[in-house]
Order: C-alpha cells, then structure tokens, then sequence
C-alpha cells in the first residue's frame, strides 16, 4: 500500500471546522490518519507544506471538456489535467457534448475516458431533455445509473416551465439536483453583453438582468412547487441574489453557483471588443460584482463553480457578436477567487475552502470536500500567498480563451493528490 | 500651424468620435473647408493621394456612403478597389481576419470598412498595418457621417458650441446617432434625443444627453433636428406598432415645425422614409440642410482621407523637428 | 536660439516692390490679361501689394488670385502632422491670360512645381511668369524666376525669412543661421 505523508502545513477542513498546523497521512486511497508529529511510514512520499495550506481538494461542480465532439478544444483527459493544475480534485462535466450526454452509454463514455485519464475524478451531468432539445426528459434513471450526479441542460436554459416542473420533480427519485441556466431567451437573444451603458456606448446588444432573473425567480418557484432541488448555474446579477437569500430563507431547496469572473470582472472589461471578455451569463456591473461576493460571504451563493468553456483561439478572433460565449477558469480560479475574495477580506480562507470544496460535495452529494480519517485521499497543497502572473502558454488546457492572461493571481495549488496518488506537482510540472 | 501638432494627429485609424478630443475634430472639419473648393473646380481633382491604394470593404449595402467615399478617395488621386460582399470571397465564409490578412498581403495603404458587427473597424484597425476609416460598425460609430453633420452645422450656425441638436429616432440601433452625440458634445453643443423609449438605449443619459420624450419637446427645444431612419425591421422586431403609428406620433411634420418657437434646421443622415420619421415638405423645405450634408460628406471624407495618409511619416518628422 | 542678420529692412522691401512692379509691367506689355496668382501664405500678401502698386502707376484694375499648393505637393509623407490646407481661389478663368506667380522665397523649385500642376488643373494661361521677392539658389529643379528682388547667397546651415507686416507684424528679410 503507498503512503503520502504531507508534513508541516497549515490543514484547513471546513467539513469538521478546523485549522491548524498538522500532518495528513494517505494510505492508500483514503486520509489515514490527521495530526501532529506522524511520522512517515516505510516506502512513504514525504511533502513538506510548511507555510502551506493542505485542504481537502477543490470541486468544480461546472466544467465543459468538449469531448465528445469537440475534442481539438479539450477533451476529458486534458480538461482532468488542467483541473489537477488549478487545485481541483474533482469537476462535473456539462452534457452540452456532441453528442449530447443525454443517455447511458454517453455518461459511460465520459468515466471511463476519466478513469483513463486518471487525474482529477470527472462526473458527468446528464442532459435534463434529450439533446438538450427541451421536448423530451432525459432517462434520468439510466443517467444516474451509469455514474451521472445531476442534470442540466445548461448552454440553453430549461425553456418550458412544465418540462422544468417535471424535471424537477422526476429528479426527486435520484436525489439529484437540476442545475439550470437561467436566461429568458426572448429578452436575451442576440444579446453580446450585459446591457448597460458600456453596451450602449459599444454599440452592442445587451442581455439585461431581468433575463436572468426572471429565470430565476420562476425556477425557485417550481422548486418550492415540486419540492425538488434547483441548482442554479453562474448567478450574475445582484437582482438574482436578492432572489435566492429570499427562497433560501422561505425553505425552498435551491443552491446557487458563481464564477470567478463574475465576482472579479465588470462589463468594462469588453472595452475594445475584448472577445475573451464575451461569456454567457455576461460580465455585469460593479454593483453586482460586489453582490455576488456579498452572496457568497452570506452562504446565499454557495459554490464558487468556474463554467470552463474551452474555445480555439480563431473562433475567439472575429467579430464580438460573432464570437462564441465563455472562458477557461480550471487553472486561475483558485488565483482569481484569494486574490479577490480572501485578500480582500470578503471571505476567510477556511471560509474559500468551504465554497469551493466542501459544500460543492455536500449539494452535489458526491465524496470528497472533507480530510476526515477514512475520507477519499483528495488533496490539495497550495501556497495561499504566491503571486503570479497568468501565462496561457503553459496553462495544460488545450484551449487559451481567458481575460486573465498577464494578470497577477494570489495563490495557487503545488499538489494535487486525487485517490491517494499525486496527480499533479508544481516542483515537476 | 497650429501649436502642438502632435495632439492633433489621428493616428493611424479613425474609428469613431469618442476617442478624438475637440481640437482634434475642429482640425478635421478646419481642414474639410478647403477640400469643399476642390469639388467646385472644373478639375475636380488634387495630387495629394496620388499612388495610394485604397479598399472600400463594403460588408453592408450602402449606396450614398459608398459614393461619397469614392468621390473623396478619386478626387484626391487615390487608385481605389470596391469589395462588396456579394460575390466575394466573404459571402463564402471568410472571416474578417482573413480577409485582412489578405489585404494586408496585397500592401494596399487604406481600408474604408462599412461592416454589420460594432467593433468590427477597430478589429481591422488592430490587425492590419494600412490606415482603417470606419465608414460604419455595426450599431456603433459612423464618424464620417456625424462629422459631415457637424461641418453643416457650423456652415450653417457659424459655430457648434451652445447649439441645441435634438437627434429624433431610433437611438438604440443608430451608429449615425452616437458618432454625433460624442462629437456634438465635444464641441460644446447640448445634444437631446427623442425617440419611442424602447428605441433608447439603455444609460443613455449618462453620456451627456438630455432625454425628450417626445417629438413637440424636441421642436421646443431645438436649434437643429437631426431625423434619424426608421428601418422597417423595428416593426417586425416589436419595437414598434406600425410606422403609421410612428409617422403619427414621433414623425417630423410641417404642422409640428409651424409651432416651434423658432425655424428649426433640420438635418437626415439618409436615405429618407418620407412620410415616416420626416415629411417631404420638410425634407424638401426651405430649413432642410439634407442636400449640403452630402455636399459636405464628399469634403469630410476627403479632409480624413488626407490627414490620416499625412499622417504616417509625421511622427518621424516631428521627431526631426521639421515645420510643415 | 538662431541668430539673424538683416538683408532688407522696411524701405528696401518697399523699393524691391515698386521696382518688381514695374518690371511685371514691362515683361507683360502692359496689364491686359493680367493675373497675380500669390502662393499661401506670404505670397498672398506679396501679390497684394505688387497688385495695388500697378493698379497706382497704370490706373486699372489687376486682378489676384491665391494658390494654395499643400494638396500638390510630392512629399505629404514627411510634412508633419497634420498638414495645413489653406484657401485656393482664381477668379475667373485662366484660359488665355498671363499668370504672374507671387512667392516670397525661391529655393528647391518644388512649390514652384506643385503651383505650375495646380494651375494646369484651372486652365491654360496664355504665359506663366515667375515673380519671388528673394531668391536664395538650392535649386533641386530646373526652374528659374523671371522676376527677382533680391539674390542671395546662402550657406549651410542658413535660411531665409520673410517677414511681412499682415502676418508677421512688421517688414523684413533676415538671414537666420542655426547654432
């Protein structure tokens, strides 16, 4: 049996609250054993983390890897590496694949090519309508069967409110969640960017908040209709906030995600027809940049998820309104989520490890998010201080869409270790 | 010369009004008073451009501003090449980028680039080392047009500052009408748009403009009205009931102009929907500035062309401290 | 500072004048036909004055025009930033009559060039005479005045300044020198 020892660093687990220096043992595939002065047994890797963070490893509950169908952008191996880079223990796959992951065998596809990978643990969402057509339900049974942890559509929202009351309560069965992109298409469509005054003054169409939130408002209604769990993917506007603090405190079982991007940027950043700026939900204002960190200070945003969306760079080169929406985020945002949430005092780091590990396992339901004694073996060592600047070049995504490039991040992982093996080391990357 | 030339360098595209200062546009349209006397001669024609190549890469139909870029572009000397989309290598799928490279690659000097994406000239601009004039992106800048709107103003007021200019239409999809907002208020005018408010965009008080909510406000107002198009897709996209409706309630009519407290001149970017935003007797009546603003877009256009193609050597040559 | 030694004070400019203007005179017959065409902007000034001193001694009216040779000119890429386009206006038509070219300095010939394009563009005058106040050599083309002022003989490093009362506030030519 292998054994990692991580020696020597400042051990934060918000699953049972604690932090403070100590030794985490690995044997095998689980945490054997947390507390001072272990010592190595024989045969065992020794990491020192002194003056570094050791945490359970990051969850990404939002990620498209493109494979099947677009695998020149990404595919499930070098999507699994570039997660291992960032800190991520485990990512949830978005079914809006070509073809789309609406059926067993395409959910199969997906764990095996992540089994092959073998770095950070990939689980499929399966699609909420077959082809994320929104006219048929999905064999959600099947999906779940053959290793799906939720359902989405997202790319395109749940159009139909009946089709999102059915999935909602179908989904009831599996105990999985909906995860819904939230966009009323008619006020959206064709829209570039946030609508707003940098919109105006570009000339381009803006996709106002109410879009979103008018999706929004409406999926927390059918979640206290149906009593089924709505997730609801990248909240962007203030007004959506607003709107999950009061289903959150009427009861209602909804759980609500942020990017990176949308607590770190504004609309702003499209000045100059900046394609890397064009994503969907947009950029939005500073009001609502700081609302969001507000929503995730509260615990009214829950996870920080980083909507990985893969482009190659030549469809990024055209025209902002011909330009496809989103950015990659696996590798910058842990840098981007301590440079502007813990370094700003919005959050604590035990507090960042809670949003973007812990509870991500907790409402997705999947392992990981915790070092207890017996708990799966995926950690992370970071150095919560290091500055460094964003080079794409040597990010391990295929693609390179991101605003980031030449920023200055706080912080990133050093170790990855997934499954009581260390997938990823920043000492031989 | 004026007293610190650098400033008043264009640089080496003209994409839009925003980004030039006020000494910058006066210099332009300074410059634009000569060039009117060139299309009075019996010649009309200068040296000026002479062996300079030209593009005018129309990826939307445009008559008017096609022509009048031609005219400036011929009648400074310049060899000029038409691309339209249709037949081109664009309609088959060409991105911009390529077909930037490719011109590049034929070392043509200047490209006037009219294109349906905003930012689609500064695109170009970034990417090609031959001077790019926005001839219109998009719903975003029409610098050309705002300043050929500007030129008639001064022709006519004798000046731009302190002037009141009511732009009347669709705001929210007109180019013409934020090259003009940014421009007007430069110069120190007082801009106010009037228009259905769900053809305003949105903030758009923020960039210094007075909204008036409807067409009698903006007689009221006014010392000038600039009549925006009205396309015909706003009522197929729901923006608007009808345009008789449109005629009826925002439409600027003789009856309207004959309860201003003053003669109103009134300016139309074109091409004209009579007897929608404007009636004929209007477009055709003694205020009616419409026919020298295309008089005076040929002078614009050839005044940019010049300044811009001027422009390449002079910062070697302001380095050497040679006087023009 | 460029230092800057006179060649001609007021009165001599008014004597170069008077003298210019009789021989304008002479070498056209007389005024028939006649065109003073200035070159901005101190030719502009200059073909003024020569205009009111013949119309004083031969009692007719002599008409003016100015030429502004900025769009002619073969060198747009290194004029600087923002090249000055000031006014052309040629009353009437040039067809048949005797052009006089007012200048204020004669040096390369190149605007003599651009002026001699720019009114093959108006017409076809019967005669073109070339009138400077100073000529000052360096030519790089094959032209020559047929009226001059004043010939001087300029160093390296010299130039020759005209100063005229409308633009400059007071009358002079000067011999500038850089340090």
């Amino acid at each position: 049996m292998t054994s990692i020892l991580i020696r020597g660093g400042r051990v934060i687990d918000p699953s049972r609250g604690t932090d403070g220096v100590a030794d985490v043992l690995v044997e095998g595939n689980t945490i054997a054993a947390v507390g001072r002065g272990i010592e190595a047994p024989d045969g065992a890797q020794v990491i020192d983390a002194t003056g570094k963070v050791v945490a359970p490893g990051l969850i990404d509950l939002h990620v498209h890897l493109r494979e099947p169908g677009q695998e020149d952008l990404e595919t499930v191996a070098s999507g699994a590496m570039a997660a291992a880079a960032g800190g991520f223990t485990a990512v949830c796959a978005m079914p809006n694949t070509d073809p789309v992951t609406d059926n067993q065998a395409a959910v199969g596809f997906i764990v095996s090519q992540a089994q092959r990978a073998g770095k950070a643990r990939v689980y499929p969402i399966g699609a909420v309508t077959l082809g994320q057509r929104g006219e048929q339900l999905a064999e959600f049974g099947e999906l779940v069967g053959a290793g799906a942890v939720a359902v989405s559509d997202d790319g395109k929202p749940v159009g139909s409110s009946h089709m999102m009351r059915t999935a909602l309560e179908y989904a009831r069965t599996f105990g999985i969640p909906v995860a819904n992109h939230c966009e009323e298409m008619s006020l959206a469509q064709g829209g570039a960017m946030h609508e707003g005054l940098v919109s105006t003054r570009l000339g381009l169409k803006g996709i106002p908040a109410a879009a979103e939130e008018i999706m929004v408002a409406r999926d927390i209604i059918l979640a206290e209709l149906t009593g089924g769990h709505v997730h609801l993917c990248h909240m962007s506007t203030r007004g959506s906030v607003e709107l999950i603090r009061r289903g959150k405190e009427k009861g209602v079982r909804v759980t609500a995600e942020a990017t990176p991007h949308h607590f770190s940027l504004t609309h702003e950043r499209c000045e100059g027809y900046d394609t890397n700026a064009k994503m969907n939900p947009p950029l939005r204002e500073h009001e609502d940049v700081e609302a969001i960190r507000q929503g995730l200070k509260d615990g009214t945003i829950d996870v920080i998820a980083s909507d990985h969306a893969p482009h190659h760079y030549d469809a990024k080169e055209r025209e902002f309104d011909n330009a496809p929406n989103g950015i990659i985020g696996l590798e910058t945002a842990l840098g981007v989520a301590i440079r502007d949430l813990v370094e700003s005092g919005v959050l604590s780091l035990p507090a960042l490890i809670d949003r973007m590990s812990t509870r991500a396992a907790r409402i997705f339901n999947l392992p990981g998010g915790t070092l207890a004694v017996g708990a799966p073996a995926d950690v992370v060592v970071l150095d919560p201080t290091e500055r460094w600047i964003v080079r794409p070049e040597s990010f391990r995504s295929k693609s390179r869409n991101t605003p980031y490039a030449g920023a200055e991040l706080v912080g990133r992982a050093h170790q990855t270790v997934v499954r009581g093996r260390i997938v990823f080391d920043i000492r031989t990357a | 010369m004026p007293t610190d030339a650098a400033s008043l360098a264009l640089g080496k595209d003209l994409v839009g009004l925003e980004t030039l200062s006020p000494a910058q546009l006066r210099f332009i349209l300074d410059t634009a008073e000569p060039f009117k006397e060139v299309s009075e001669r019996a010649i009309k024609k200068v040296p000026a451009l002479r062996g300079k190549t030209i593009v005018n890469l129309f990826f939307e139909a445009s008559t008017r501003t096609r022509i009048s870029f031609e005219f400036a572009e011929k009648r400074l000397s310049a060899d000029t090449v038409n691309v339209a989309t249709q037949g081109s290598s664009v309609s088959k799928g060409e991105t911009l980028v390529d077909t930037a490279r490719n011109l590049e690659a034929m070392r043509i000097d200047m490209v006037v680039i009219r294109h349906g994406s905003s930012g689609a000239a500064k695109f170009l601009g970034d990417r090609i080392a031959s001077n790019v004039i926005n001839a219109g992106d998009g719903k975003h800048e029409h610098p050309t047009q705002a300043l050929l709107d500007l030129l008639t103003l001064r022709d006519k007021f004798g000046r731009i500052e302190g002037l009141k200019v009511a732009i009347c239409g669709d705001i929210l999809h007109s180019r013409v009408a934020r090259s003009n907002i940014w421009g007007l208020t430069k110069l120190g005018a007082e801009v106010g748009v009037c228009g259905p408010p769900s053809l305003l965009p949105r903030d758009i008080e923020e960039l210094g403009v007075t909204i008036l909510p409807r067409i009698e406000d903006a007689i009221a107002w006014a010392d000038a009205l600039n009549v925006l198009r009205l396309q015909l897709e706003r009522m197929q996209a729901g923006f608007i009931p009808s345009l008789r409706e449109y005629n009826r309630v925002f439409g600027v009519t003789r009856d309207r102009l004959a309860r201003a407290p003053k003669d109103l001149v009134i300016l139309h970017p074109g091409p004209m929907n009579r007897g929608v935003e404007i009636d004929s007797d209007v477009a055709d009546g003694e205020h009616s500035v419409i026919l020298p603003q295309v008089t005076n877009g040929v002078a614009v256009r050839m005044a940019v062309l010049y300044l811009l193609a001027g422009g390449t050597g002079a910062v070697a040559a302001a380095a050497r401290g040679e006087a023009a | 500072m460029p230092s800057r030694s006179p060649l001609l004070d007021e009165r001599a400019i008014a004597r170069t004048l008077a003298r210019m203007a009789v021989e304008i005179v002479e070498r056209c017959q007389g005024t028939e036909g006649l065109l003073l065409v200035g070159i901005q902007r101190r030719g502009v000034e200059l073909a003024e004055r020569l205009g009111r001193l013949i119309e004083a001694s031969e009692g007719v009216q002599v008409p003016r025009g100015k030429l502004d040779i900025t769009l002619y000119r073969d060198d747009l890429q290194t004029v600087g930033v923002g090249p000055v386009v000031g006014e052309t206006h040629l009353p009437g038509t040039l067809d048949g009559r005797t052009v006089v070219i007012v200048d204020d300095v004669l040096y390369t010939g190149r605007t003599i060039r651009a002026a001699l394009d720019e009114l093959a563009d108006f017409g076809r005058p019967r005669r073109i005479l070339l009138c400077v106040l100073v000529d000052r050599g360096g030519r790089e083309l094959p032209i020559q005045p047929d009226i001059a002022g004043r010939t001087v003989r300029v160093g390296p490093g010299e130039r020759v300044d005209v100063l005229i009362s409308e633009l400059d506030g007071r009358d002079a030519v000067e011999l500038a020198r850089a340090d």
